[in-house]
């Protein structure tokens, strides 16, 4: 019977065949997952940083062609008149070059071919020029020199009926050496670079807060049971449900100011305001508070309490079920040791849930500074709600500069990076 | 005397409160339903509530029989009759007598209930501080829940409603929400059936849900192994993986959309729904996968590995043994993904151009606009909510139960 091997002693260092199977087994399952974020996700990312040093524009994603126009000048009257047919190509792009353009054409076997272009060569009746670059922009004539001949003068034949072909090599725009800090320069010279970034400062701390505190309250209320709990739960959680689009707008037309707007009409007749407010268009309002006058963003706010609206139900949802978590013990010895109800959440209930009040207010921040279509679809960024995501979309798409939205885009990103070690940095070890 | 304590003073004062509350959201519900002008009788509705009040809660709990509550619903509407002029809506009895009496009633039923139910048990001669402080919290979270539930509904209330008007009356009228069932099934749901025949709204539907399913099959079927492996064989970073795999989802997608747009353009990819289902499973793949390793890990090894003795490959563990026993976490992760792709609106926005593509996020935006009458635009809102909202509350218990266990997306 053979005796193990005792001089080596302690674990075996290095993988061991199976070990190495298993490891080859887990990256093969995890490769096409590695393969569909890097494409999607991390790849663009350094692709809009590249962007965001090239001066591109939306119009310049359309590849640039070569158009030609073709022309017979002169008259072909009798046999052995002679006359011109005219190639004017010309570069479509006016910002990017076109590299290796190799140009082909069939003249009609009626039209007998004098001189061509000296970088052209007539085999037959088959032309073929070989044009070089073109610069963007540029235009030039190419002329061959024909001679009518009989079978002309009985069929004449349009040129135009063979179409010249090309082919070229366009520049891409995206690929191309051309880098520039302009984007860059945009953007922080911006007159409202910092309303932007305080707009988006105050949304996301704001909405963060606001969304936890009522979710908070909320899990208050469906922790209690009564009849048609079920129902109002449902009920609760059904803003985050419904597609962003769908009660964006139907907040839009609630809070229209003009007629037929729910909200204003509302408040009229129960004699609250006297006019109409324009709830999503009016910037500030100046209040007076104790002898101190200061603005108060109204659009800006309202954005946020849609903002509240849409996600408490995501709090609510996980503060309820660390609630429900929770032994009841706790609370009967409390009961028992005659602590009121404030008393039990301020000392029972609230430290317990702090663990995952943190988790959500960290996740919660990153996302709601991330949002874009919910501001985008109630104002479009207008009236002092311009946040760092509408501004990329906007430079991006409405002012069509690609390239200032990427670096819109590359300020976004390093924000968020910003938030995200000033987190990792200060947030505590947990469990949730 | 000692029966006038703080519990007595707080409960009138809550009465007081209940009664404005309801008065307020009955009589504007009445004046949605009817499309009558109502005026809220705020002050009659409070002093009729602290009447009430009053004499519920002088008797000891024990006293409070339904006769008792009766009797403090006819002196709420006594008081509130005369308090208001005898316009206990803001109008004279004589006009829609037999809705105004329905409502009045309504007010009397609900108010005395919620302040029986806020004072339940509490009386005087429970002074202490316990007691206050259940008394207070009761009317909080009652009126809480009154609160919540009105914010809430409001606007789904407003878009379903406004989608069964027609411009013209909305406008004269914003706040009549009447319906006239006498018209017919036709007319009531005009709206609808002009998306569906003029608007396309067909083809958006088939699209949305082409989309979304799509999405849920490449997503389970990139996210399941994927999960596996992290969630049970040993690698070189399978720690990092499984806490990273959710930093994926902090990236935001605007950061994306200018890249994806300017090389989608480029591949010719942008204009196709090909293109949404190589988008839409690249953000949801991370979050299914995290959900999906968490259940995995909760699934008892010596499971998988009675059949691997038994002669199962790898795959036909995962296949027969790992899949089955993880069908409640597949449930809830397909659901939350098709929830996703379904609302999904920026890509969907950016991407397609041709009216044949649009999903229902794409066809919505395009009613958005002056051209377009309100009640379409809110029909089409309905048509995008109902198949989502309807889907997630039929299996509300099992997304819950994978959301809160596994992991969250905003």
């Amino acid at each position: 019977m053979p005796t193990p091997d005792t001089s080596n002693q302690g674990p075996p260092k290095g993988l061991g065949p199976l070990a190495k199977r298993e490891m080859r087994f887990a990256y093969l399952l995890l490769l096409p997952t590695f393969l569909i974020v890097l494409s999607v996700v991390l790849f663009p990312l350094i692709a809009n940083v590249w962007i965001s040093f090239k001066p591109v524009t939306l119009g310049d994603l359309r590849a640039p062609a070569i158009l030609v126009n073709e022309r017979l000048m002169g008259d072909l009257e009798a046999v052995g008149d002679e006359a011109d047919i005219r190639y004017r190509a010309r570069n479509s792009s006016r910002k990017s070059a076109i590299a290796d353009v190799v140009f082909t054409d069939t003249i009609p076997e009626s039209l007998s071919v004098i001189s061509v272009d000296d970088r052209c060569v007539a085999d037959g009746q088959t032309l073929s020029c070989d044009l070089g670059d073109y610069e963007a922009g540029q235009r030039e004539d190419i002329i061959v020199r024909v001679a009518a001949t009989q079978a002309f003068l009985d069929a004449p034949e349009n040129i135009k009926d063979t179409e010249p072909a090309f082919t070229f090599e366009p520049e891409n725009i995206l690929t191309n050496g051309d880098f520039t800090l302009d984007n860059f320069r945009r953007v922080f010279n911006a007159s409202d670079f910092w309303t932007v970034l305080w707009a988006s400062m105050y949304y996301t701390i704001a909405g963060t807060v606001g969304a936890l505190v009522m979710g908070l309250f909320a899990a208050q209320l469906m922790n209690i049971t009564f009849g048609g709990r079920a129902f109002l739960r449902g009920l609760f959680l059904s803003p985050y449900v419904a597609p962003v689009i769908a009660v964006a707008l139907a907040w839009v037309l609630l809070l229209d100011p003009g007629p037929g707007g729910t909200l204003n009409a509302l408040l009229i007749q129960l004699g609250v305001i006297d006019g109409p407010i324009s709830f999503l268009g009016q910037r500030a309002v100046e209040i007076n508070f104790l002898g101190l006058s200061f603005d108060f963003p109204v659009a800006l706010t309202v954005v946020i309490i849609f903002e509240i609206w849409r996600y408490f139900p995501l709090a609510m949802l996980f503060i309820l079920a660390r609630m429900q978590s929770v032994s009841t013990d706790i609370y009967e010895a409390a009961e028992i040791d005659g602590a009121t109800p404030l008393q039990q959440f301020r000392f029972i209930s609230l430290p317990q849930l702090m663990g995952i009040m943190a988790v959500l207010f960290l996740l919660r921040f990153i996302w709601t500074f991330n949002k874009f279509d919910d501001i985008f679809l109630l104002t479009g960024g207008a009236a002092g709600t311009r946040t760092l995501t509408v501004n990329v979309y906007e430079q991006a798409f409405a002012v069509s500069n690609l390239g200032a939205g990427a670096a819109v885009a590359v300020v976004v990103f390093l924000v968020l990076l910003c938030f995200s070690v000033i987190f990792f940095k200060f947030s505590p070890e947990d469990d949730a | 005397m000692s029966r006038l304590g703080n519990i007595f003073y707080l409960s009138v004062l809550f009465g007081a409160l209940w009664g404005a509350v309801w008065v307020i959201i009955i009589t504007l519900l009445a004046l949605f339903i009817s499309g009558l002008t109502f005026q809220p009788q705020v002050t009659a509705g409070a002093i009729a509530g602290l009447v009430a009040a009053a004499l519920l809660v002088f008797q000891p709990p024990a006293k409070r029989t339904l006769a008792m509550r009766a009797l403090a619903g006819f002196a709420f509407l006594l008081v509130l009759i005369l308090a208001s002029g005898a316009q206990p809506m803001g109008l004279p009895l004589s006009t829609y007598t037999s809705g105004q009496f329905i409502f009045v009633v309504l007010m009397a039923v609900v108010t005395v209930q919620s302040i029986h139910l806020t004072c339940t048990n509490l009386g005087p001669g429970h002074e202490k501080r316990y007691n206050v402080e259940v008394l207070c919290l009761r009317f909080i979270k009652g009126f809480g829940l009154v609160a919540f539930t009105i914010a809430v509904a409001l606007p789904f209330f407003v878009m379903v409603m406004m989608s069964l008007k027609n411009q013209q009356l909305l406008l004269s009228n914003p706040l009549d929400f009447s319906i006239d069932f006498g018209q017919g099934f036709a007319s009531l749901f005009r709206s609808y059936i002009e998306l569906f025949t003029q608007y396309h709204f067909g083809t958006y539907l088939m699209n949305s849900a082409l989309v979304s399913v799509a999405t849920v099959a490449i997503t389970l079927f990139f996210a399941v192994p994927g999960a596996y492996a992290v969630a049970r064989l040993r690698f070189p970073g399978q720690n990092f993986l499984s806490r990273s795999i959710l930093l994926i989802y902090m990236v935001p997608m605007i950061v994306l959309v200018i890249p994806l747009y300017a090389i989608f353009s480029q591949l010719g990819m942008r204009n196709t729904l090909w293109g949404l289902l190589f988008v839409y499973p690249a953000t949801t793949i991370p979050v299914a996968l995290y959900m999906l390793q968490g259940y995995f890990r909760g699934i008892p090894a010596e499971l998988e590995e009675a059949g691997l003795m038994d002669g199962l490959t790898r795959l036909n563990v995962i296949r027969k043994i790992t899949l089955p026993l993880a069908l409640p976490a597949l449930a809830s992760v397909a659901l939350y993904v098709f929830m996703i792709a379904w609302n999904e609106f920026l890509f969907a926005f950016m991407f397609l151009d041709n009216v044949d593509l649009f999903t229902l996020s794409r066809g919505i935006a395009e009613l958005n606009s002056s051209e377009v009458p309100r009640q379409h635009l809110m029909a089409g809102a309905v048509i995008a909510t109902v198949p989502v909202l309807a889907l997630f509350l039929w299996f509300e218990r099992f997304l819950v139960a994978g959301l809160t266990a596994g992991s969250v997306k905003g």
